[in-house]
Formats: C-alpha cells, structure tokens, sequence
C-alpha cells in the first residue's frame, strides 16, 4: 500500500493562522505589562496622595513650624503643627523595640546557622515563620493586659500606657523577622569559607565570629535596617498600649503618640474630609513614609551588596 | 627588608609548650559550647515567652469561645456581645480580596519572570515591587482613605477594603510568583518550545501549572496577612459597633445574585478585637482574647497550611 504523504494546507491559511497566533500573543503580553505595571501605579498613587492632600496642610502650617515646633495638638482649639514629638514616640519605641530584637535575633540566626543541627534547625524555621504571621492586634492586647501589668510590678510608678511595654513586645515581635533574614545571609556564606577556617584549627564559634559573621555583614545589617523599618511602620501595638497622648519625650517609661498612632487616633474619629486635621493625618503619613523609603533603600542596597558578593 | 619584617613578626610569637596549647585549646572549646548554648537558650526564652503570651490569651478567651459568640452581634453588654458581624465582614472582604489581588499578582510574576526585557523599565518595576513589601500598612489606609473614598467616591465600604487589602497583598502574590517560576528549570521552557508551542501555550500549560504549588503558598501567605491587618482598615473607615449583616450576595429570586454587599458598611474580625480592647471594662477585654483566639487560629492555620505546602513540594521536586 502506498503511503501518501501529509497534505499541507496551502501558504496563506498558514500564515493566516500565524498572524492570528502572533496578535493574540501581543494582546497577551499587554496585559501582563499592565498587570506588573500596577506595581508602579500602587507606588505613584501613595506619592500622589500624600503630596497632594499634605499641600492642603502646608498651605496653612509653615514647614518651619511643622519640622522644628514641639507640640503637636491639631485637634484642639490651641492648635500646635509639630511633628517632633511624634517622631520622638516614634524613635523611642522603635529603640527600644531594637535593644530587644537586635542582640537576640542576631545570638538566634547565628545558633540557627553554624551551630543548631539540620532538625533543630528544620523545625525551628517554620515557628519563625509562622510567628512573622502573628496579626499585630493581637500583640496589643499582649502589652497592654500582660507586659504592662508585670513591668508595673517592677516600677510601680510605670503608667498603664507606656512607650517601653509597647517597645519591648514590639522587638518580640521582630525577633522572628530579623533572626531568619540575618539567617538567609549567613548560609548564603560559601562552605568553603568555613571549611578553609576549620582547616587551620578554628573552633565552631571563631568560625562563626570572625568568618562567617564578617562575609554576611551586608546581609545582617540588611536585616538590622527591615526590622527598623518595621518598627517605625508597626501601628496597632502602639496605638493600643503607648499612648496617645503626643509628648516630646525620649523616656521610654512615659506614654507618648507615634507617627502611625496619630494616625489611627484620627481616623477613628470622624473628621470632615478636606479639613486641617484630615489633612494633618497626610502629612504626618508623609514623614512615615520618607522615614520607611529611606531605611527600605538602605536595606536593599545592602542586601544586593550581599547577594553579588560570591 | 620585607624578609626582616618578617622574620621580626615571627619571633615575636613565643612558641608554646604543649599544655599551654592544651589550655588554649580548651578555652576554645569552653567558648564554643558557652555560646551554644547562650543560643539554644535565646531561641528557648524567645520561643517560650510568645508561648506564655498565646497560652495567657487562650487562657483569658476560654470562657467566651461558645456558639454564641460566632452567632451574636456586637452589643453593649459584654457577656451577650459576639464577633458575627466581625467574621461575615471578614470573609466578604477577603472575598474581593482574593479577586482582586491574586490574578494581578500572577499576571505581574509571569510578566516580570517570562516576559520582561533587561531595561531600565523592568528595573523600575522591580524596584517598586520590592520597595511596595516595605510599606507600613497604614500608608496603603491613606492612600485607600485618598483615592477609594474620596476621589473614586466609592465610600467606607467592603469594597473599599477589600481593594486596599487587595494593594497590600499584592506584592505578596508578585514575589512568591517569581520565586516559584524562577526554580522551573528552562528546559521545559525548551521542550515546549521545540514542539511549536507559543509563548503563551508555555506559560499557561507549562509554567503556571508546574508552580502553582509555590504560587498558592504565597496566596495563602498573603491572604492571612489580610485578614490579620486591622490599621488600613481603620484609616478606610471600618466601623466597630455593627448590628447588620451586609445583603446576601445570594437570593431566592431573580436576578440571583446580588452586589448590594459590596458597597454595605463593615467591620472584621481584628477591628472588633481593638474595640474590646480600647474599653476600659475587664469583661470586654475577654471578649476581645476570644476574638483574638479565633484570629491566631485562622492565621496559624493558613501559614501553617502554606508551610507544609511549600515543604511538600520541595520534597517533591522532580527535576
């Protein structure tokens, strides 16, 4: 029996039906484009916001004020537009928050890395990451009916809103944060470094102290600088247990309003749209976000430094 | 000269005797195991006062965590108060969410992974998106406040924050997309290619189907993030005393189904654990560790769920 050969349609259906194929193709890629470009948008539409909702504000409070007065009192009839002691809430129970999570998640993520065996350390990462998804409303009550009430045993005078129970379960909370992130750069350290370091007698901890630490300092301190950023940005822990009551103050045994409390605290209320105090809520944002943009630009910066290293 | 340095250097290292090097050595090995175990300790403590937290809140919610609870309104006497609202609330925003979020999120993964030339315009793109997972949650609330309430005009409603929860997620989604379609080794990108399949045929049969596993991980991861998420919500307007229900979205009668909801007044389930919680009686406070019991189930168990999820399939990695 003969085989006869496959017939090919003619030229043009073919290409025809390539045409077709390539537009639908083009019309595919547009709209993924647009998809990834909502990225962008997200990022213009916060800048737009704030700029142009905060202009509402300076048109009435002089930059000067805003940036060097040390009463911040919107809402009240004797109305003070300083952002100082917002942004000393701010610093404090960030601080605080940090001389917590700093030691403890660094001593974590080296005994994570160099020390701790593979099943340690394969179960101990997921509760890291498992505590990261811990909603943060839930850390307030933890301020402020547990922590507060023990600290207020130690030092009776502590008030029951005070930046430094706030701060302390703040750095709790970013323990997990920095320990796995600090982690992730340490074994992204080559063996071999390691290996060379054991050859000539190193013990575990010279090892890790004086080789692996320094190659992964790029990282650690990419770590160091997200956990801030987190601190300055972390809202419901304060708004519920800190206080919010704007105070210039850098004494973490004082209550004092953070940037993101005041914001809370007004958008809880009902202020008319367009007026001063809405608009005060934009333009303290402002300074939330240029604090959190500075410290994320840092912290990419040196986490690329890390990763391009090796 | 350089040799007379270091010959200088070298003596002046004295040479030791052998139980000098002994005690040497065993300092060192003392150091090793003190920090050892500094750091079990560190992660013990660490681990173990969040346990005190979880166990003193369960602890405190225990008596409240009845029927009731999930089938009451909130109301002004504590004991009669319950989280109903809170939780339809919740479900429906994460609804429009998960709508809104996670096909633009893959879509952006795909597109920054398969698609996207080297330039200076991805770059930006990439930049953002890292720069976007930065942002405190409270800026999405004013941006939300800004453009969802007041200039879309679309007021303090589920849809509104379903949208802004929606912005928060998303880089969520873009990131773990990547990642997933990153670990796809090109050469099924390859085969495919060589059987005549489009770009197109490539993504959707071969891509996406081969790391959906690591794409639903970051969903799950991002969706709990969600529905835990209580500032944007408050910027947008969520209101803490609710004692409706938003219209069912379906009826008994034409036309079936109904968007009414989406534009209802809201609270969820984190908002109503901050109300109990900003009041000064001791009987809401229980209401509001019931609440928070109920929250750090959910998410426990969504992230727990995207955690095994991940670890099943990086044990089941066939290439």
């Amino acid at each position: 029996m003969a085989i006869t050969p496959l017939q090919d349609p003619p030229i043009s259906k073919r290409l025809a039906k390539n045409i077709k194929r390539n537009f639908i193709e083009r019309i595919i890629e547009i709209i993924l484009l647009f998809a990834a470009l909502a990225a962008t948008f997200i990022t213009l539409g916060i800048v737009y916001i704030l700029v142009t909702e905060a202009s509402g504000f300076f048109r009435e409070v002089s930059v000067i004020e805003f940036l060097t007065s040390r009463q911040w009192s919107p809402l009240f009839e004797d109305a003070h537009y300083g952002i100082l002691p917002l942004v000393s809430g701010t610093l404090t129970t960030s601080f605080v928050a940090l001389m917590i999570a700093i030691p403890i998640g660094t001593i974590a993520a080296i005994y994570l890395s160099e020390f701790a065996s593979h099943k340690t350390r394969e179960s101990v990462k997921p509760i890291l990451e498992l505590l990261v998804g811990v909603p943060t409303v839930v850390f307030g009550y933890f301020t402020l009916l547990f922590v507060t009430p023990l600290l207020q045993k130690l030092n009776p005078d502590l008030p029951t809103f005070n930046m430094l129970g706030a701060g302390i379960v703040m750095g709790v909370m970013i323990i997990p944060y920095i320990a796995s992130v600090a982690e992730d750069a340490m074994k992204a350290v080559p063996m071999h470094m390691r290996e060379g370091s054991y050859a000539m007698g190193a013990t575990k901890f010279q090892t890790a102290i004086r080789v692996v630490t320094p190659a992964a300092t790029s990282g650690i301190i990419a770590a160091y600088i997200l956990g801030i950023s987190r601190a300055v940005g972390e809202t419901m822990v304060v708004a519920i247990a800190a206080g919010q009551q704007p105070s210039f103050t850098f004494n973490p045994l004082e209550g004092a309003a953070t940037i993101t409390a005041y914001i809370v605290q007004v958008a809880m209320g009902d202020l008319p749209h367009g007026s001063l105090g809405y608009q005060s809520i934009f333009a303290a944002g402002m300074v939330l976000f240029l604090l959190t943009f500075l410290f994320n630009i840092l912290g990419h910066m040196a986490r690329k430094r890390f990763a391009e290293r090796y | 000269m350089v040799k007379d340095k270091m010959d200088s250097e070298f003596s002046l290292i004295k040479p030791k005797t052998l139980n000098e090097v002994r005690a040497m050595i065993r300092k060192h090995k003392r150091n090793d195991f003190i920090f050892s175990s500094i750091g079990l300790l560190t992660i013990i403590f660490a681990l173990l006062t969040l346990l005190i937290l979880f166990v003193d809140l369960v602890m405190d919610g225990y008596p409240k965590l009845n029927y009731e609870f999930f089938t009451d309104f909130p109301s002004r006497r504590a004991a009669h108060a319950g989280i109903l609202s809170a939780w339809v609330g919740s479900s429906l925003i994460m609804l429009v969410t998960f709508i809104t979020a996670v096909p633009m999120g893959v879509a952006a993964g795909v597109y920054l992974e398969e698609y996207a030339p080297k330039n200076w315009f991805t770059d930006i793109i990439e930049i953002n998106v890292t720069n976007l997972s930065g942002v405190p949650s409270i800026i999405y609330g004013l941006l939300a406040l800004g453009l969802f309430v007041y200039t879309f005009h679309l007021g303090q409603t589920i849809v509104t924050a379903g949208l802004t929860l929606g912005l928060l997620m998303l880089p969520i989604v873009i990131v773990s997309t990547r990642e997933a379609i990153r670990s796809i080794p090109i050469a099924i990108r390859e085969a495919a290619y060589a059987v005549g399949a489009t770009k197109w045929q490539v993504v959707l049969h071969h891509v996406i189907q081969y790391s959906f596993g690591g794409i639903l991980t970051g969903i799950i991861i991002g969706m709990a993030r969600a529905l835990g998420e209580t500032a944007p919500i408050i910027t947008v307007g969520a209101l803490t005393f609710i004692a409706f229900l938003p219209p069912a979205p379906i009826s008994s009668s034409a036309p079936f189904i109904s968007f009414e909801w989406l534009h209802s007044g809201f609270t969820v389930l984190p908002i109503q654990m901050f109300s109990w919680l900003s009041r000064p009686e001791h009987a809401f406070h229980i209401n509001a560790a019931a609440a928070g019991v109920v929250i750090i189930l959910l998410t426990l168990l969504m992230n727990g769920t995207a955690i095994w999820l991940r670890y099943r399939i990086r044990k089941n990695i066939k290439w």
